[in-house]
């Protein structure tokens, strides 16, 4: 009972990380048209940058605010010079070149810093572990994601529901041609948008950095993550994100942690034992194949001109 | 058929790259450069694969980034077998072998069901959330096979030596190169002759206006789902032929960043032209063999080169060699 606690924490806090992936992602997705492959990286940079800094200055905050600082402009730079290019081209195009791009951080990351994982060390006011309810200790660190995550939540949704920024923001995602038509900048608006989607993204990273190894691909390995979780929330809600994230986050951990002594239970022994690992990797993807055979647009579809 | 036999620019320009195929080995020969030999067989193999990936991405207008996990589960077919038959045992009530006949086969079938039963579901989505499905599936697809420590997990399944195919001699590479090539020819006779039947003309205009295809009574999702199974079949050809030429099958082999060069691959090449990314295969990995000589950070070359050629770059080598206008063979 204690261990299935910490398992949902777990899962709690995976689900947070791919919220704060999947929210931007799913905004460019949705407001621009944009398939965007690229988004790994901006989380890769974001963990990179942070924990060069941490690493010299020694403070944690520091290297946060660096590395969202330094992936927030590349990733503004990115959209001015290429994507904008790929508004109005098909998918297969900005796949294929969000696809270069990936080549290339991946490449210039490796370049500048080598092929060793870099480390980073929880910073010590947030080492240590707190007592959650009776007899349930856990990580401080990992509550401290969670409840940056929540914090990020609550600020989108205010954003969204009582700004002029949200609010056009929302309306671009259902036509972006009559809200360029009242006035707005829109080419503005999506560089800010962008912009966004690319710090949360180097926040996930940055926080992620203490946790897993900051290495050259991490990027890549959130990101599929991430894909599912837009297509099970909707591409282009906010709130489907935040759902989606929390049940892939959930799914994910309790499967890995439950699913082969369940399975080793209902398989006989040998087959069990060669089968349970691979099955419990599967268990988000199954879970995704069932959502779309009923949902085929996702748990909160956008109304818009998507397919049309 | 009509269409190969009238004298055209593309029928030049066709035989021109049968016969330089046909003579490479030769060449390689005389220049005293036999190693190179199995590079070629490579092309072959990721031109059969990319070749596959066109009827669906170029035809179809399917947008699929996960092909390369049927070549993965087309290539562990052939390691999986060969790996019982080294142990003696058998799967499923099947014993191993090493029958290319055999193992091919098995590979062509299980990737085909695979394709048939992910493309069942991802046909039913459109546009971005097909491509994030399609890739979803390809990783489902890694990860399984990462996990199944008993198959060598994360460090792949070697193999002793090559299939046997009907008393010929796989394991000498000229030998290997030509059934690649025979191969490749006969799916793509075989696909031209798909893409300009009924069938096809199905296809390509489910592409151009899929509502209008069905206002016509023409259950367009069927003859999707039909030339996806297909294309998924062929790839997993493809993989089996992959683990043959490196005698050994891998994860890697179907991770994501190979169904996204199969796609450069396409695009390179030329889409919806079927010998276009046969080209574009080779293209491709000449690129990664000549920058690799150069710099370890090939990457980094390779990246914007892409970007630009989506930028700027239409129609793909082939379209410029054989001139755009007839695309779409």
């Amino acid at each position: 009972m204690l261990l299935f606690i910490e398992q949902l924490f777990n899962g709690l806090q995976l689900g947070v990380m791919l919220f704060l992936m999947s929210a931007g992602l799913t905004l460019v997705f949705g407001i621009m048209q944009v398939i965007n492959l690229a988004h790994g990286s901006f989380y890769m940079i974001g963990a990179f940058v942070a924990a060069t800094v941490t690493l010299h200055s020694g403070s944690f905050l520091l290297g946060m605010v660096a590395g969202l600082s330094v992936a927030g402009i590349i990733g503004m730079i990115v959209e001015m010079t290429i994507l904008r290019q790929l508004y109005n081209r098909n998918h297969l195009d900005q796949v294929l070149a969000t696809f270069g791009l990936i080549f290339f951080f991946n490449e210039l990351t490796r370049i500048i810093w080598g092929r060793q994982p870099l480390f980073m060390d929880i910073p010590s006011w947030l080492d240590g572990t707190v007592e959650i309810f009776a007899g349930i200790e856990y990580p401080l660190y990992r509550l401290a994601i969670i409840f940056v995550g929540f914090i990020v939540a609550l600020f989108l949704y205010l954003l969204f529901s009582r700004t002029r920024l949200g609010m056009q923001i929302r309306a671009g995602a259902t036509n972006r041609d009559i809200v360029a038509a009242l006035g707005v900048n829109i080419k503005l608006l999506y560089t800010l948008v962008f912009g966004l989607g690319v710090m949360l993204a180097a926040l996930a990273g940055v926080m992620a950095g203490p946790i897993l190894a900051v290495e050259v691909g991490m990027g890549e390995s959130i990101l599929i993550l991430t894909f599912v979780v837009i297509i099970i929330g909707g591409i282009g809600s906010v709130k489907g994100a935040f759902a989606g994230a929390l049940l892939v986050g959930m799914v994910d951990t309790l499967g890995r942690a439950y699913l082969p002594t369940i399975l080793s239970l209902l398989l006989s022994s040998e087959l069990g034992e060669t089968l349970s690992a691979p099955i419990a990797s599967m268990s988000i993807y199954m879970m995704m194949a069932l959502i779309l055979a009923f949902k085929p647009n996702g748990l909160f579809p956008i109304q818009s001109r998507l397919d049309s | 058929m009509k269409n190969l036999l009238t004298f055209n620019r593309k029928t030049v320009v066709n035989s021109i790259g049968l016969i330089l195929f046909l003579i490479l080995p030769f060449l390689t020969k005389s220049f005293e450069q036999e190693y190179l030999i199995s590079f070629f067989s490579m092309i072959l193999i990721y031109g059969l694969a990319a070749a596959s990936l066109d009827l669906i991405l170029g035809f179809g207008g399917m947008i699929s980034l996960g092909h390369a996990v049927f070549m993965g589960i087309g290539g562990y077919s052939v390691g999986v077998l060969a790996f019982h038959k080294y142990e003696s045992s058998s799967i499923f009530g099947f014993d191993g072998t090493e029958n290319a006949l055999i193992t091919w086969g098995v590979a062509i079938l299980i990737a085909g069901v695979f394709g048939l039963l992910t493309g069942a579901v991802s046909l039913r989505t459109k546009g971005m959330s097909f491509i994030m499905i399609t890739l979803a599936f390809a990783q489902m697809g890694y990860y399984f096979f990462v996990s199944l420590s008993k198959y060598g997990g994360s460090d792949g399944l070697s193999l002793y030596n090559r299939n046997e195919l009907l008393g010929l001699d796989l394991g000498d590479d000229v030998t290997f190169y030509y059934i690649c090539l025979a191969i490749l020819v006969l799916f793509l006779l075989i696909a031209h002759r798909v893409v300009n039947s009924h069938f096809g003309k199905v296809i390509t205009a489910s592409r151009q206006n899929e509502q209008r295809v069905q206002v016509l009574g023409v259950a367009s999702y069927r003859y999707k789902l039909a030339i996806y199974t297909f294309a998924a079949a062929v790839a997993g050809l493809a993989g089996a032929l992959m683990t043959n030429q490196n005698e050994f099958a891998s994860p890697e082999l179907m991770h994501w960043t190979k169904s996204g060069e199969l796609m450069v691959m396409v695009l390179l090449g030329g889409m919806g032209t079927l010998f276009g990314p046969v080209l574009g295969a080779a293209i491709l990995l000449l690129m990664e063999y000549f920058l690799a000589m150069y710099t370890e950070h090939w990457m980094v070359v390779l990246g914007p080169f892409l970007i630009i050629v989506v930028l700027f770059a239409k129609n793909g080598l082939y379209g410029l060699l054989v001139g755009s206008k007839d695309k779409n063979v």
